[in-house]
């Protein structure tokens, strides 16, 4: 299956960084271009638990038919919000059924990120992916 | 015998181990310590040679693995200061001993009895309080904590009153490392009536602990954190209170007589500890005290802080760093934060050059609330860790400030 054009991107910016410090650097970098999310918005509901750090993540839907997906996200940790940021870029602006057909962990792995998503990993990743996968589910 | 370092890390495999390529510069002794071959050695030396259930058995083998099994309690209540073996409870670790204290006293308390605890305290000294707070309408107060992370020792002396039915504090911080003067506040206590509970945890490997001496009902201690095997802890408690204090699981050894319509308890401490209980581990903990014990513990002491404040000198130098607790008395724990950046981007990052620390609220939600912060870095330092390894500490702060900020 191809990848979508953005994510094909990104895997193609990370195939540059070949040593951990750079891809954490990038990686970092991108959560800092996060857009803030609202304030109120930093509620419970939208809190991902397992998280040693605090994550957030806002699901928004719109009235098309099928209804597109879009995602924000915010964590007060860099590596966290960072990550963030990748599953936003992976899972946002899609479909309920262009999101099941994509498969994070073999994207992350592609980006050299997929030691991430243990769930055994604190930083609330799978639980993010979780989430995401069983909003489109639902549809 | 000479306390030297390179001799004592030579034995523990597990510290010639590499981490992301570097060599483990383990800094995470207060959340678990490692273990020693004399430890690992102890276990499959009973496991190869002599092992059986414990008690009541008529065979070699049952008595043999008894008579190590109560000799491990024996070494725990040496290693305490308790006058004898039966004032030792095994548990299966500090939580599980403070929780046995909770319910064991549940049924004295009556609605607006109080609890006294402090801010600094670890959830597993603040949670089972909460049971009786929503069971039987106890009352919890908090001692507060100063700025420097001391104990605000007069604010607790005045939180004591006739309505004072259980104090419970920890005797070192998990996270600030300040040492509390326990002594003190038993003699208060006791004035007072009420019941003293300390939280030995991190204190019963940093320091030199006598029970008798500084006047406790009970103290709980965990063998994971004194490179002891993980699933034993123990609880001591004066006879008195033993005899007191209701027992918690129920089943076999524990009882006396059992019939249809009544049950008598056998004597403590064997009144605590119902079924067959970790027997290996209680052994493994024996060995664990009889190795630390071979150490001066003043030696090992000025050894633990001879590192933090190699690490804390260096750190210092780093405009964005904060130290949490400043305590003048205070154990080898150095929790942080770097302004800027989160203590879980700081412990990913020194992850990634081997060096091992801990970063989160470490079961202190009140603590972090009353620093008014979300959480802190933690590094805690054992009788292995290294100046070297301290520097590495500091050179890895100093590299995760050109990934953060």
């Amino acid at each position: 299956m191809t990848l979508p054009q953005n994510i094909q991107d990104m895997i193609d910016d990370f195939e540059f960084l070949t040593d951990w410090e750079d891809r954490y650097m990038h990686v970092i970098d991108l959560g800092k271009s996060l857009p803030e999310i609202k304030a109120s918005e930093r509620n419970e509901t939208n809190k991902v638990k397992g998280c040693v750090s605090q994550v957030w993540l806002v699901t928004h839907m719109n009235e098309a038919t099928p209804p597109v997906f879009t995602f924000q996200g915010d964590s007060d940790a860099h590596i966290v919000k960072g990550l963030v940021a990748v599953v936003i870029a992976i899972f946002s602006n899609r479909t309920a059924s262009e999101i099941k057909a994509l498969n994070a962990e073999e994207i992350l792995s592609q980006l050299g990120l997929n030691e991430h998503l243990s769930p055994q990993r604190s930083n609330g990743l799978r639980a993010m992916v979780d989430r995401i996968q069983s909003i489109a589910n639902a549809v | 015998m000479i306390f030297n370092v390179d001799d004592i890390r030579a034995q523990f495999p597990i510290l010639s181990r590499e981490i992301n390529g570097y060599p483990l510069a383990y800094l995470d002794n207060a959340a678990s310590a490692q273990k020693p071959q004399a430890v690992m050695d102890a276990l499959t030396h009973q496991m190869r040679t002599s092992f059986a259930n414990v008690h009541r058995g008529l065979h070699t083998m049952a008595n043999e693995t008894t008579e190590a099994f109560e000799g491990a309690r024996a070494k725990v209540a040496k290693f305490l200061g308790a006058p004898k073996s039966e004032n030792i409870v095994f548990t299966k670790g500090a939580s599980e001993a403070l929780n046995l204290v909770a319910y064991g006293l549940a049924g004295e308390i009556k609605k607006g009895d109080e609890i006294i605890l402090t801010q600094m305290e670890h959830h597993s000294n603040i949670v089972p309080w909460h049971f009786l707070r929503e069971r039987y309408g106890a009352v919890l107060r908090f001692a507060p904590v100063l700025d420097n992370g001391e104990l605000d020792v007069m604010a607790l002396k005045g939180l004591l009153s006739s309505k004072t039915k259980i104090v419970s504090v920890v005797h070192m911080s998990n996270v600030l490392g300040t040492i509390n003067p326990v002594q003190d506040i038993a003699k208060w206590v006791k004035a007072a009536g009420a019941i003293f509970v300390v939280d030995g945890t991190q204190a019963a490997v940093h320091m030199d602990v006598d029970v008798v001496d500084i006047g406790v009902d009970f103290y709980c201690m965990t063998g994971h954190k004194l490179y002891g095997p993980t699933g034993i802890g123990a609880l001591y408690g004066t006879l008195e209170m033993l005899n007191r204090l209701q027992p918690f699981n129920g089943g076999g050894e524990m009882i006396s007589d059992v019939f249809e319509d009544r049950v008598t308890y056998n004597d403590p401490p064997h009144k605590f500890e119902a079924g067959t209980p970790p027997i290996l581990e209680a052994i493994g903990l024996g060995a664990a005290i009889d190795w630390y014990s071979q150490f001066n513990r003043a030696d090992i002491h000025q050894h633990e802080m001879a590192v933090y404040h190699h690490a804390l000198d260096g750190l210092r130098d780093i405009n964005s760093f904060r130290l949490i607790g400043e305590a003048p008395e205070k154990g080898s724990v150095l929790a942080f934060n770097l302004q800027g950046a989160h203590a879980h981007d700081v412990a990913q990052i020194l992850d990634k050059y081997g060096i091992a620390v801990r970063a989160g609220q470490h079961c202190t939600q009140p603590l972090m609330t009353r620093f008014g912060m979300h959480s802190t870095a933690r590094a805690s330092f054992g009788i292995y860790n290294t100046l070297d390894e301290a520097d590495r500490l500091v050179e890895g702060v100093k590299k995760c400030l050109t990934f953060l900020t």
